[in-house]
């Protein structure tokens, strides 16, 4: 078996000084499936990046097809022969299928001219070599998630690559989508391609891989081939350390209904039913699971419960108040708190200090202020209290919140959102992205507060976190809930799948699921 | 030394960036004077030589500090408001009608002109800020074209209805003595209004340091998601800061009329408005550096009209230095591959400190 | 009929619109094509007065028109070129960078104006040869339309030409698709290796041909002379003329025209005994009416509830 690709003793430091790869080293065979993995922040982006041309190393070598390159751009390796397929797809969205592809490339007319007709019949030509159905005169914006990675490794193939990288391509797709797109990948690597991708999901990686490459703390620690590892060893590797897979303890407070949901529904601009009928208790003492996979409403759904956005009928009832419609203030007055999809949109500023932003829901009360005087004696003693009570790493509270890694964020946002002493706590991806230490943390966090008796409305796409924490799980398919188990440790992810693929529905459910 | 470099980063590419913007005047000097030296001399000495240069200095930073506070409060609510120029302008107009139409004590006089400045400057600032918070509209085109209707409005306003046609030019009556700001320094035009500017100017910092509502515009300008996601009313804070903007404007405009002139004489609007973005750029938006930036602008200003007056250098040559400081102080790469060096040494610094200990 | 209808209706009133139009269209079409590629470009004023400059600069020192031209468009083109260094390379905020060269412009015209005429006065100007009128062969003699749309200096048809011009660039060629990919996600571009910075720089320096076009027209056109800020801040308009056009060719087209038939009232009741200043506000009041307006219409096409407008605005705005 030949090498295509050969990294050596690779050193990368980024501009705040922060070293993202420290003596790395690597060989992917030709013609397999090679995976990398590691936690969040172990540096597989950033050797991803320096592979693809995006960013360059300070030190080391790198060898494609036993020759040395020294890419300065994505151009340079796109020329070489490698393609990427990143996580947030790197699509034009007003621009068609065809238009994307041949984005940089372009078949040109009398030189100056784009040739439209040789734009289309190329993309059709070799969507069609490779057997990935896409329809290529629709617009990006006009597709599902799935096609549009499609579209993407299309992309790459289309510029004949060899060696393909794929950024945790899973991540979005749904379990259904999953297995085409391993089909995808065999029949890639059948007609000579060779894939390196990087994931978490271990299972996916002892599925599909060949050879495995862990990192951890920005080094490699092992290449192996998979065969002869388990995924209890590789977790091992990762963390050094076994990770619980086991679910929680029942809860000793069950208690009342704190949050009634009735008949919500939620229209958007575009005149979709984003949102529809949906019924739901959630109880005190409880965590509620929403599985469901990404974009079938949950947003919305936070959103509307939240106060970030007003419902088009139906109720919310907090304590008996509907709180359909009142802003997120008076939401959060009424005992709500808030742990947001994505961290640095609405999470965090991330310009600002600690102390900023862990008062952005109390500042105006006592002893945050006093009249119209903030008293950042006050702040500053509480935020220190915090970053100690919630384990964040930072040299102070004056630190800019951006400057902090991935987990340490998402952490200040936990801590504020627990510290307001909230009944209710909607729970949107509370550990998307972060290292596996603080997931662990915060869900250490969340079982804590099921146990004092606060309701927990957990959303996640991570089924693992749902089966592990829920009480109780429901799911949601299209905007309406379609299945409801009362008791999640006896549930699994192979029961709410169909669910969530919308292969199955409960019974008389429609909109009807009534918890 | 070097974390002090990257502790204070910003600042010191600040005078740098300044540093570099004096050298080129110096150079244009060199090239284009008879008498370089003499030149050189009236440019940069020039100001600090006589007691009613030195005083204009002072006369020219009040309306520009107060501009430039205006602008960094909207600014710091990331909205991009230019126009402090056409609040100034409106609000002098309006406050100086109203001045020389009413009798009454200074000390309901005085007061009375300044807030009546300030509400005509907010609600300058109200229009574009409803406008941008409930729909959307840019508010830099909303606050070009306020701008060019205030010039417009405020001139009709004094020479139709308002102007003094005993003059031998057009300029609105004298304001009565109970509606101006006494000079306290004989032989120079220092007047209240100076002192006031700088005291309206740490105000501000206070409100946007010190307070909940500062602390909620600076919120929503640093990340306005955050802000909504956090119970903070965006759309308030959207519109108060241009209101809050518009009357500080509006303030710096009429303190002028009432401190030095005595009368609405402004023919063609005095740029002020432009010269607060100025001063804010140089300032970053902070109340406290934007006192120093606007005492530095005039100081450069009042060098290049001394250097025009006394020698053969074209004032206009200030402008060209203040685009070249404006240009390198918003350039956030400048002197970047700098502190990355800095920077990459420190973490091997760091690094090796590390492995030695364990 | 009433006088002021009368010219209204009158086709020298119609000519004077296509005159008045021809310095806003240009700059917009900068405005537009910046605004595509995904940056805001306010600096036309700038590139505007620089060329307007140069092609009177050149025009004094060689009588070549043909010289004139390209020296106007070259230092349009440099100066949005430097402002693509500055917010590309060094990463300056471009609305910033753009009021700084805009302050440049009118600093250095003044600055050299001074250097070479020796007048410190604010009044001095710059005598310049002008670009011919052109009268076209059979339009001419139609009645009324050869009236209105013959006979207008040659850069007034190049404007009209530059919509088309614009519309072929930007949905015919490779660099146009390049250019939109880049405004809708500079991410998707420069993961196929298209350079994003470089792609915003050939656009900006387009900025800078039309705004050149448009400066030249006003100092060698317009008019036959340079005087200090002669724009006006027609640069400006050209952004509210962009943004009410959709960023589109014809919109734009159709929005310098709305701008210019505004204009062109202005100084035809101008005559009239009204407050001169009162008219002169006309066009700025009319573009803020538009811009409401517009963004009215922006949040009417959604028929959504006050919160998700609010939302919609959140997120749109800025």
């Amino acid at each position: 078996m030949s090498t295509i690709l050969e990294i050596e003793n690779i050193l990368k430091v980024y501009p705040d000084g922060v070293i993202a790869n420290r003596d790395v080293s690597l060989r992917v065979e030709d013609n397999t499936i090679h995976a990398v993995v590691g936690e969040n922040g172990a540096g597989k982006s950033t050797l991803m990046k320096i592979i693809f041309g995006i960013t360059s190393p300070q030190e080391g070598t790198i060898r494609f097809r036993g020759k040395e390159v020294r890419f300065k751009s994505p151009n340079d390796a796109i020329r070489s022969g490698i393609g990427m397929v990143h996580q947030h797809l790197m699509l034009a969205p007003d621009l068609t299928v065809a238009e994307n592809m041949v984005l940089g490339i372009e078949p040109r007319k009398r030189k100056l001219f784009l040739d439209q007709e040789e734009t289309l019949r190329t993309s059709k030509k070799v969507s069609e070599e490779y057997g990935l159905d896409v329809p290529v005169e629709k617009k990006i914006r006009d597709l599902p998630i799935g096609v549009r990675q499609r579209v993407e490794i299309l992309k790459a193939l289309f510029r004949n690559a060899e060696l393909l990288i794929l950024d945790e391509p899973t991540a979005v797709l749904t379990p259904q989508e999953v297995e085409v797109l391993f089909k995808t990948l065999f029949k890639l690597k059948e007609n000579g391609k060779t894939i390196l991708f990087i994931s978490h999901k271990l299972k996916e990686v002892k599925q599909i891989a060949d050879r495995v490459t862990v990192m951890r703390d920005s080094r490699v620690i092992t290449t192996e081939e998979a065969s002869h590892l388990t995924e209890e060893k590789i977790a091992h590797l990762m963390v050094g350390r076994d990770i619980a897979g086991d679910r929680l303890p029942p809860s000793p407070a069950l208690g009342d209904i704190r949050m009634s949901v009735r008949d919500l529904c939620y229209v958007t601009d575009e005149n979709i039913r984003a949102l529809n009928n949906i019924n739901f208790d959630l109880r005190a003492g409880e965590i509620l699971g929403l599985a469901g996979v990404e974009g079938n409403g949950q947003t919305y759904l936070i959103k509307t419960l939240t106060g970030l956005l007003e419902p088009t009928s139906g109720d919310i009832l907090l304590e008996n108040r509907n709180i359909a419609g009142l802003s997120p203030r008076q939401v959060r007055e009424l005992g709500l708190s808030h742990i947001p999809e994505d961290r640095m949109d609405d999470g965090v500023a991330e310009h600002t200090s600690l102390e900023e932003n862990f008062i952005v829901d109390r500042y105006y009360k006592q002893p945050f202020s006093r009249g119209i005087r903030l008293r950042w004696k006050d702040i500053t003693s509480h935020s220190m209290d915090l970053i100690k009570r919630f384990q964040i790493l930072t040299k102070n509270s004056r630190t800019p919140v951006g400057s902090l890694s991935g987990g340490n964020i998402q952490k200040v946002v936990v801590a504020r959102e627990l510290s307001s002493d909230p009944e209710v706590i909607i729970a949107a991806q509370p550990t998307r992205g972060v290292d596996v230490g603080s997931e662990e943390h915060i869900h250490s966090i969340l079982k804590e507060a099921r146990d004092r008796g606060k309701a927990v409305f957990l959303v996640s796409a991570d089924l693992d976190e749902i089966l592990k924490l829920s009480t109780r799980v429901i799911v949601i398919y299209n905007g309406g809930l379609v299945a409801h188990f009362p008791d999640a440790s006896a549930v699994t992810d192979k029961d709410l799948g169909p669910y969530m693929l919308g292969v199955k529905k409960e019974e008389g459910s429609s909109g009807k699921i009534h918890p | 030394m070097e974390k002090f470099i990257l502790k204070n980063f910003t600042l010191i590419r600040t005078i740098i960036a300044i540093a570099i913007g004096v050298a080129v005047s110096v150079l244009l000097i060199y090239l284009i004077s008879a008498t370089p030296s003499g030149s050189l001399k009236y440019f940069f000495v020039g100001p600090l030589l006589s007691k009613s240069r030195l005083s204009n200095v002072f006369e020219m930073a009040a309306p520009i500090m107060l501009c430039g506070v205006a602008i960094a409060v909207a600014f710091q609510a990331e909205q991009f408001n230019i126009g402090a120029e056409g609040a100034l302008y409106i609000s002098a107009a309006v406050a100086t009608a109203f001045a020389v139409s009413t009798h009454m004590p200074a000390i309901l006089h005085i007061p009375l002109t300044i807030l009546i400045a300030a509400c005509v400057g907010a609600a300058w600032g109200f229009v574009p800020g409803i406008l941008k918070a409930k729909l959307g509209a840019s508010e830099l085109v909303a606050t070009l074209m306020m701008n060019y209707i205030a010039y417009f409005l405020g001139l009709y306003l004094i020479n139709y209805h308002f102007r003094d046609k005993s003059a031998g030019y057009l300029v609105s009556y004298a304001l009565p003595e109970t509606a101006r700001l006494g000079q306290f320094i004989p032989g120079t035009r220092m007047h209240w209004g100076i002192i006031l500017a700088v005291i309206i100017a740490v105000l501000v910092y206070f409100f946007l340091y010190h307070t909940t509502t500062g602390y909620e515009i600076r919120m929503t300008g640093s990340n306005r998601k955050f802000a909504r996601f956090g119970g903070i009313n965006i759309i308030k804070v959207v519109i108060l800061s241009q209101v809050i903007s518009g009357a500080l404007a509006g303030v710096g405009g009429i303190f002028e009329v009432m401190g030095i002139h005595g009368r609405f004489n402004w023919q063609t609007s005095p740029g002020y408005g432009w010269d607060g973005v100025i001063v804010a750029i140089i300032g970053r938006n902070h109340p406290i550096l934007i006192i120093f930036a606007s005492l530095f602008l005039s100081y450069l200003r009042v060098g290049g009209s001394v250097v025009n007056l006394m020698a053969d250098v074209p004032t206009e040559m200030v402008s060209v230095i203040q685009s070249v400081i404006i240009l390198l102080i918003t350039a956030e790469a400048f002197l970047s591959r700098w502190k990355y060096r800095i920077t990459v040494r420190e973490a091997e610094r760091e690094e090796k400190i590390h492995e030695s200990a364990s | 009929m009433n006088p002021l209808l009368k010219s209204i209706f009158s086709t020298e009133f119609a000519f004077a619109v296509i005159r008045v139009m021809t310095p806003l269209l240009l700059p917009a079409l900068g405005v537009a094509i910046t605004n595509l590629a995904g940056s805001v470009n306010i600096a036309l004023e700038g590139i505007m007065l620089i060329a307007a400059f140069f092609g009177v600069l050149v025009s004094a020192f060689t009588g070549s028109l043909f010289l004139s031209l390209l020296a106007g468009i070259a230092a349009g083109v440099a100066l949005a070129a430097i402002l693509g260094y500055f917010h590309l390379k060094l990463k300056a905020d471009i609305i910033l960078g753009a009021i700084a060269l805009n302050l440049f412009a009118a600093g250095f015209t003044i600055f050299m104006l001074f250097l070479i005429t020796g007048d410190k006065g604010s009044t001095s100007s710059l005598k310049s040869l002008v670009f011919p009128s052109v009268h076209i062969p059979l339009i001419r003699h139609i009645p009324v339309l050869g009236d209105i749309v013959s006979g207008h200096n040659v850069l007034t048809y190049v404007a009209v030409l530059m919509v088309l011009v614009f519309y072929i660039i930007v949905y015919k060629t490779p660099l146009g698709l390049r250019i939109r990919a880049v405004g809708q996600n500079p991410d998707a571009a420069a993961s196929v290796g298209i350079k994003v910075d470089r792609i915003k720089l050939y656009a900006l320096m387009l900025s800078g041909f039309f705004g050149a076009l448009g400066g030249l027209y006003l100092s060698m056109g317009y008019v036959s002379w340079f005087s200090r800020d002669m724009t006006a801040g027609r640069g400006f308009i050209a952004i509210a003329a962009s943004t009410l056009g959709g960023n589109l060719p014809m919109g734009t087209f159709l929005a310098s025209l709305l701008f210019g038939v505004v204009n062109a009232f202005a100084i035809y009741i101008a005559s009239l005994n009204v407050p001169s200043e009162l008219i002169q506000m006309i066009p700025y009041l009319v573009t803020l009416v538009a811009l409401t307006i517009f963004s009215l219409r922006t949040l009417r096409k959604r028929p959504a509830k006050k919160e998700e407008k609010k939302l919609h605005v959140d997120e749109a705005a800025l």
